[in-house]
């Protein structure tokens, strides 16, 4: 077939394939996490973002704000919340991170491992979130008698996710 | 304990991928948890007392050393107990005492009004909690 002057042609490459790969085992970690009850909204254990810390060790961070807000985006729209409160307050958790993530990409990597990555990242995920609900969606102070339970989630769950990629990586030789 | 050893063996498993400094952001974020978990939970937690003598200010204390205050009003003298994080009408001249009875004010924004002898105490604190409380 003869392509027509009017056929734009997009040739996938290999970096495509991947991105593709490790967004839709994210978008299906996301999608498997909202079936489990949590009793406040807003904390989550956030199991895609192991996905994102094993890319960003391999790939760089490049790759990984690719997976990361590929899966914020798809994740929405699989769940029905694109464009709802919710999708806001993901996307804001989202950049914040991959900026977290970015300067602690930089980190020593003999003394900082994904450990550090996942909490850092996690401390600013929520730290996003908050920022935006703070402004837009509860604009009182009162929110912030939350952020004490946030940062426990955040401490607790960046350190899980953090220890999943690690050995991830170690069982497949990364 | 046969599971012990084994346990223990899971648990290294994990830990081996600490690193020195995964393990001071760890110490970071637990010390965020515990110092925004302080500093934001104890806002009714107050630091001052006010007393007023006749509707106005008499003595503003520092609610952290023990002290015991005494106020004179139109009846005689108010006697108000301070210890290290809370307050009380100790001895009052009114009639009905309902400023003794309430005990020791605890929480910022607590007020016991003397009102026959024009004798307040109130508990202020950083942020409190509320406005004014009276039981």
């Amino acid at each position: 077939m003869t392509p027509s002057a009017t056929e734009i042609e997009l040739r996938p490459t290999a970096d495509d394939h991947r991105v593709a790969r490790h967004a839709a085992a994210a978008i299906v970690l996301t999608v498997a996490e909202a079936a489990i009850p949590l009793p406040l909204p807003g904390v989550k254990p956030g199991l895609a973002n192991i996905v994102t810390l094993v890319v960003l060790a391999r790939w760089g961070w490049r790759e990984a704000a690719w997976v990361a807000l590929l899966r914020v985006l798809v994740g929405s729209l699989v769940l029905g919340q694109f464009l709802a409160p919710g999708f806001f307050l993901s996307l804001a958790g989202g950049l914040a991170s991959l900026v977290a993530l970015g300067v602690a990409a930089h980190l020593p990597r003999r003394a900082f491992g994904p450990v550090s990555h996942s909490v850092l990242a996690a401390f600013a995920h929520f730290a996003g979130q908050l920022v935006v609900a703070r402004i837009w969606l509860v604009p009182h102070d009162g929110v912030f008698y939350l952020v004490p339970i946030f940062a426990l989630a955040a401490t607790v769950f960046g350190l899980a996710n953090g220890l999943v990629a690690a050995r991830l990586m170690e069982d497949r030789g990364g | 304990m046969s599971r012990g050893p084994a346990l223990r063996a899971w648990l290294a498993a994990w830990a081996r991928h600490l690193r020195a400094g995964d393990l001071l952001v760890l110490g970071l974020a637990v010390g965020v948890c515990i110092a925004s978990a302080l500093g934001l939970w104890q806002g009714g937690r107050p630091d001052k007392a006010v007393i007023r003598a006749g509707g106005k200010v008499f003595l503003e204390v520092d609610l952290s050393v023990p002290r015991t205050v005494e106020v004179p009003g139109p009846l005689g003298t108010t006697r108000i107990e301070i210890q290290p994080g809370r307050a009380r009408v100790a001895a009052d001249p009114g009639p009905r005492q309902y400023c003794v009875r309430q005990g020791w004010l605890a929480t910022a924004g607590a007020v016991a009004i003397c009102a026959p002898n024009q004798v307040s105490l109130a508990l202020a604190g950083r942020n409190a909690d509320y406005d004014s409380l009276s039981y």
